[in-house]
Formats: C-alpha cells, sequence, structure tokens
C-alpha cells in the first residue's frame, strides 16, 4: 500500500488536508467519525481504478477550523468551498457517516455540484421507532464494538503510529469527534428529510448488515426518499464503518455501481 | 473571612440497593423514584434549613442548578432564591448559579436576577457556570462544542444589559436581539458580583483575573483534593501580576461538628456514606461530551497533577471513596468538635488561600435535625473562631453592596 500524494487548501482562511491517489477520472471521498487518520485500504481499492481526492473536513485529521461553523448552512458552504478548491466540483462523490450527511446535503442544496452520490451510513435521518444509539453517551471502551464488527482492527486503524505523540494523536481524534458533535448533535438529524427529494444524482446507498449505531433499516428510508435513480446495497458482516470493515466489499459495490 | 451556607437539595429517599438496580443519579435517573408528596417536606425544610443559617449568622446562603438529578433538586435556583430574599434579611444570596447557556434568550437571567437584587434589597451574588456536561449537553442537549462560545457571549450580553442605560441592539453570534432593555435593573452598581464556579481550567483562571471575578472551587472531594487546584489558581494570578487577595477564591467544603469526634464520627456516617455513595453514582457515560473540554485542558489534564484533582470533581467517581473512613480520611468531609473542625478550616482556608468558604452542612440524607445541630454548633463555636481570618489584611472587593437598612423593608407578618 503507497503512501497517497498530499497538498492543501483554504476553506474559510485555514488549510485543509487533500490526499490523492490513483489515475482516472476525479472520485471524490468524505471521511467518517474520525475522517483519515490514515490511508485506508478501501481508498486503495478504489485508487485502483479512479482517482481518488479525499479532502479533510474541517476539524478532521489534517485540517482546523470547524469551531467557526456554527450551523448546517456554514457546514454546506465549507463543504461546497472544499470540494471546489480540491477539484471535485461536479465529480462523484461519496461521503461515509458524519461525510456522508455532508455529501447528502451538498447534492441537495446544490444539484450540479455532484454527479453521482455514494452515501455510506450516513447520518441525517432520526426515526424514533428504531432511535439510533447515542454516540456520545459511549464509552472509549464501548467504542470499537457500536462501530465495528472488527474492534480489534478499528483499534489498530485508530492507534498512534510508530513516532507520533500519543497524547496529541488522542487530541487529533477527539477533535473529529467534536467536529462530528458541532455539527449532529444531539440527534444526527437537521432536517435533511426535507431536502431529499432534490438529490436527483443517481445514489449508491450502502450500509453495514451489523451496524449498531445507525440501524440498518435507515438505508430504505433513505433509498424511498431519494429523488433520482437509486441502489441499496447491504454489506455482510460490517458495522456502521462498513468501509473500514469490509473495504474490499465496499470498494467492489462502488465500482460496480460506476460502471 | 466569610462562611456561607450551600445546599444542594438531595432527594433523601434513594433506596439501598439504588447503585446495583439504578444507572445512574444523573440523566437517566428513574422518575419513579420521586414521590412529589416527599418533595412537597423536603422543599419546606430545605429552605428552612437555608433560612435558619442565615438567622444564626452565615454570612451568605447558596443554592446552585442542575436538572434530572437526584442530589440537586433546583432546576430553577432563582425560584428558591427569590423565597429566601424574603424571608431572610442580612445574609448575602449566593446563586451559584444560572447555567448561561441554558437560558434563551440571556436576557432572562439578567432579568431574573435583578428581581432578586431588587427583592433583597441588593443581596445578590451573581454565580455563572458554564454547568456540567450532564446538565447541559446531556439532560439540556446543548451542543458541546458550542457550549464555552455561546456562554461567553450571554455573559456579555448579561453585563451590557445590567449596565447600559439605554435600549440596544444584539447582533451576536447566536442571538439576534433587537431591543435589549432589561427592566427591572439591579439595585447594585454597576452589577452584582459575579462569582465563577469552575474545574481546573486555565482559560478561566486567567477570565477571572481579567474580569476581576471571583473564582470557586466546587468539588466534592474536599481540600486535599483542592489542593492542586488552588494551587494552580494561585500561581497563575501571580503569574498575572494579582495580588493574593483570598477574597479572589470560594471554595466548597462538607463539614460536620459535633461535642466530641467520636459522636461526629457516629452521627455524619450515614449520610456521608450515602452521599457518595448513591448520590455520586453516575454513568460516566454523560460526563464526556465531546468538545466539552478545551483541548488546553485535555493536555494539562494528562499533563499535570492539577488535572486529576479538576477530573474527578466533573463527578465522574472513578476511584472515589464511598466507605466513611476514606471519606474522612481524604477530606472529603471534615468532621470533629467545634474545636477542631475551627483549627482545620483555618488550615484550610490559610493553605488554599480562600476567603469564601462554602459550607454544605446538609449532606446525603441528613435529616433535619442532624442537620440544625450541625448549624448551630458551627454558627455558635466554630464561625467566631473563623469569621475574622483575614480581615487584617484583606479587603473583600466581590461581596454584595445591600442598602442600608433605614431603606429596606421586610415582609408582613404570616397570619392564620
Amino acid at each position: 500500500m503507497s503512501e497517497p500524494s498530499e497538498r492543501h487548501v483554504q476553506v474559510n482562511g485555514r488549510r485543509c488536508r487533500v490526499w490523492e491517489k490513483g489515475e482516472g477520472e476525479p472520485l471524490g471521498f468524505l471521511g467518517g467519525l474520525r475522517g483519515l487518520p490514515r490511508w485506508p485500504r478501501f481508498l486503495d481499492r478504489l485508487a485502483e481504478r479512479r482517482r481518488v481526492i479525499a479532502p479533510s473536513l474541517p476539524g478532521y485529521p489534517g485540517a482546523t477550523g470547524f469551531e467557526e461553523l456554527d450551523d448546517l448552512a456554514d457546514w454546506v458552504t465549507a463543504s461546497l468551498d472544499l470540494l471546489e478548491t480540491s477539484g471535485l466540483d461536479g465529480a462523484d462523490l461519496i461521503g461515509a457517516s458524519v461525510g456522508g450527511t455532508l455529501a447528502a446535503e451538498v447534492a441537495a442544496f446544490s444539484r450540479a455540484s455532484v454527479r453521482r452520490l455514494v452515501l455510506i451510513a450516513p447520518f441525517g435521518l432520526f426515526d424514533e421507532r428504531e432511535p439510533a444509539k447515542d454516540l456520545w453517551a459511549t464509552r472509549p471502551d464501548e467504542l470499537p464494538e457500536l462501530l465495528s464488527t472488527r474492534p480489534a482492527e478499528l483499534a489498530a486503524y485508530l492507534a498512534a503510529p510508530a513516532g507520533e505523540d500519543a497524547l496529541e494523536w488522542s487530541i487529533l481524534l477527539a477533535r473529529a469527534s467534536e467536529a462530528a458533535a458541532r455539527l449532529l448533535w444531539p440527534l444526527g438529524e437537521l432536517g435533511l428529510r426535507k431536502r431529499l427529494h432534490r438529490i436527483q444524482a443517481p445514489t449508491l446507498v450502502v450500509w453495514g448488515s451489523e451496524d449498531r449505531l445507525l440501524p440498518p433499516s435507515y438505508a430504505k428510508k433513505f433509498a424511498s426518499a431519494l429523488g433520482g435513480w437509486v441502489e441499496v446495497r447491504e454489506i455482510a458482516d460490517a458495522g456502521h464503518l462498513a468501509e473500514i470493515d469490509q473495504p474490499d466489499a465496499v470498494a467492489a459495490a462502488i465500482l460496480g455501481f460506476f460502471t | 473571612m466569610k462562611l456561607l451556607w450551600f445546599h444542594l437539595m438531595p432527594y433523601t429517599d434513594l433506596p439501598d440497593d439504588f447503585k446495583q438496580k439504578h444507572n445512574s443519579v444523573w440523566v437517566d435517573i428513574d422518575s419513579r423514584l420521586f414521590d412529589p408528596r416527599k418533595a412537597h417536606v423536603l422543599y419546606n425544610e430545605f429552605m428552612d434549613e437555608l433560612e435558619h443559617a442565615a438567622e444564626m449568622g452565615f454570612h451568605g446562603i447558596c443554592v446552585n442548578e442542575h436538572h434530572s438529578n437526584a442530589y440537586g433538586l433546583m432546576p430553577s435556583p432563582n425560584l428558591i432564591a427569590a423565597s429566601l430574599a424574603r424571608r431572610t434579611r442580612d445574609a448575602a444570596i449566593v446563586v451559584m448559579g444560572n447555567s448561561l447557556v441554558l437560558y434563551n434568550p440571556p436576557t432572562r437571567v439578567a432579568e431574573e436576577m435583578a428581581m432578586i437584587d431588587c427583592i433583597s434589597g441588593g443581596r445578590l451574588v451573581a454565580g455563572f457556570p458554564v454547568g456540567t456536561p450532564m446538565d447541559t449537553c446531556y439532560a439540556y442537549s446543548q451542543n458541546p462544542s458550542q457550549l464555552r462560545q455561546r456562554y461567553h457571549e450571554a455573559h456579555d450580553l448579561i453585563l451590557r444589559a445590567w449596565q447600559d442605560p439605554d435600549p440596544f441592539t444584539w447582533n451576536g453570534r447566536f442571538h439576534k436581539l433587537r431591543y435589549v432593555n432589561v427592566w427591572p435593573r439591579p439595585v447594585q452598581k454597576p452589577h452584582p458580583p459575579v462569582w465563577i464556579p469552575g474545574g481546573g481550567s486555565i482559560e478561566t483562571w486567567r477570565w477571572c483575573a481579567e474580569l476581576d471575578y471571583v473564582y470557586s472551587y466546587l468539588s466534592y472531594f474536599g481540600y486535599k483534593n483542592g489542593e492542586a487546584t488552588m494551587k494552580g489558581f494561585w500561581d497563575e494570578m501571580k503569574r498575572l501580576g494579582k495580588d493574593a487577595n483570598p477574597y479572589r477564591a470560594g471554595f466548597l467544603q462538607f463539614v460536620g461538628v459535633a461535642e466530641t469526634r467520636e459522636e461526629a464520627l457516629a452521627l455524619y456516617r450515614e449520610p456521608a456514606e450515602y452521599f457518595y455513595g448513591r448520590c455520586l453514582h453516575l454513568d460516566p457515560r454523560y460526563a464526556l461530551a465531546p468538545g466539552y473540554s478545551s483541548e488546553a485542558t485535555q493536555r494539562a489534564r494528562v499533563r499535570s497533577a492539577v488535572a486529576d484533582a479538576a477530573a474527578r470533581s466533573g463527578g465522574a467517581g472513578a476511584g472515589q471513596a464511598t466507605g466513611f473512613e476514606a471519606i474522612v480520611d481524604q477530606g472529603y468531609v471534615i468532621v470533629g468538635s467545634p474545636d477542631e473542625v475551627a483549627e482545620q478550616l483555618r488550615d484550610v482556608a490559610t493553605n488554599l488561600n480562600v476567603g469564601h468558604l462554602m459550607l454544605l452542612m446538609q449532606f446525603g440524607n441528613m435529616n433535619r435535625q442532624l442537620t440544625q445541630y450541625n448549624t448551630e454548633l458551627f454558627a455558635k463555636r466554630v464561625l467566631p473562631q473563623l469569621e475574622r481570618l483575614f480581615d487584617d489584611r484583606w479587603e473583600d472587593r466581590w461581596w454584595p453592596r445591600a442598602l442600608p437598612a433605614a431603606e429596606t423593608v421586610q415582609p408582613r407578618e404570616l397570619r392564620g
């Protein structure tokens, strides 16, 4: 697994890291709960066929400036700025978890910004009859089990690389967690239901069959409200972070959807 | 020095198997454990106890704000303070305080506190806590990442609302108000003294120094655990070139007095074990809201000992003692004869350099009779030994400036 190339763009006057790897048509990725603390196998799979561009949203590893973002309009504006300056305007876009809700919002507010959309277990809906678990009332030791079917592998993915200061690494991850909370506290629901019909980009909804945070049944709720062509793929033996648990299967589903 | 009497207003009937059968005293506390008939008795007894403390000569009486919490029955401390303002004469009414982010718009705090200051004739201390994660982020679902930004805006708005003589427009980041014009206005000019209850964050210390506010460390874990935090506070004051006036600081301490140490140990065991065992049975899931602690505080917490103590006062309860011997041994509760307690508190006040000592003399399920005994014995035989401490050298610039007696009125007697 070779390292991606790295550059930086300005959003809201702050630096945001952009990782890039592969050749071909650009394919954007907005990361999930902890962003991209390191380059994952999942993106390597995609980079075999596409030019993968993964910009960091404000607050996620490689980017700061989320403290200035107060409401959904601020986050959508920052996301649009980030996609455009990264070279992803009008490109295919994948969003996972928190990144998924912003990818969906961008596609709803600005149809021309997204060509085809992939949502991996996005936040954005809340059904009282099947409530999402409270991510933010979870002890640190419970988190891997809540997010993943392979908690040991997730822990390794999130562990500080050799040579990194352990405290600063933990603050990096805590900052990403805060950025997610800043957007989505307390329910992960920002009225997206009222805008889903505006998303007319062909959309693939991917959900881990063992997602213990956001029920897999939410995939159908998204699919039935989206405005364009929709496919749903449930990924076996995968939790909320399906792209970490089953990188090959999720990448194959996405590449299949695009061909 | 000033000796203040603080009430948390705990529910006193949590069952013996509360820890085993229930998840948490806070946030998801089981409402089936709450009996409003019992609460009728408790509220009235607790308010009696605060009034009694004021009559006995404590310099101030303190109330605070908690939500969905079985050890703190005051979602609205202002309701209690308003009643206390009517039924006391000289004591400071210390509202410790209003969690500013929970009031929308925050001018509500400016209004209600001005009312209390008017009713009491200028005896209010305005406490402005950020509020715990349990109260603010969970019970009230406020965004932890915005909490401090909103807190500071609310503070700035309230202070201006008290002082600007003209209606003004507030175009804040979080609040847009076309007409701000608080009516009534506080008796105390330019505004009631502001005290900030806080943990051990260095940003809070600097902010208190900058605005000349009292910093109050309200920990349940006593003077031994508080030492590192208060040392951190005073080191920072020195670094900022502030004097060492002990009235810059407040500190909370549980106290149980009796004729002898043996008697005190016998009397206060049950209420102390009730408080530290049942009342602090808190699910740590509700203490970890992302963004509640600043990154600087996260760093300090790992790198210094200040931190440890501060983290514990957040209520997470890790490694905390629940047996009486350890509770006394670790200084959570100071018990003894009047002379012993006076000597210990003199040491505490001197070592921690604290001019406002806030005493919890009803704690846990302590009944009315024992609370009265504790309060009276302290007022008669401990307080006189301590109240002159510091006054030869320091002035309390943060104490309410009440109206002269000739300008105050008293409520009519209850009849019938």
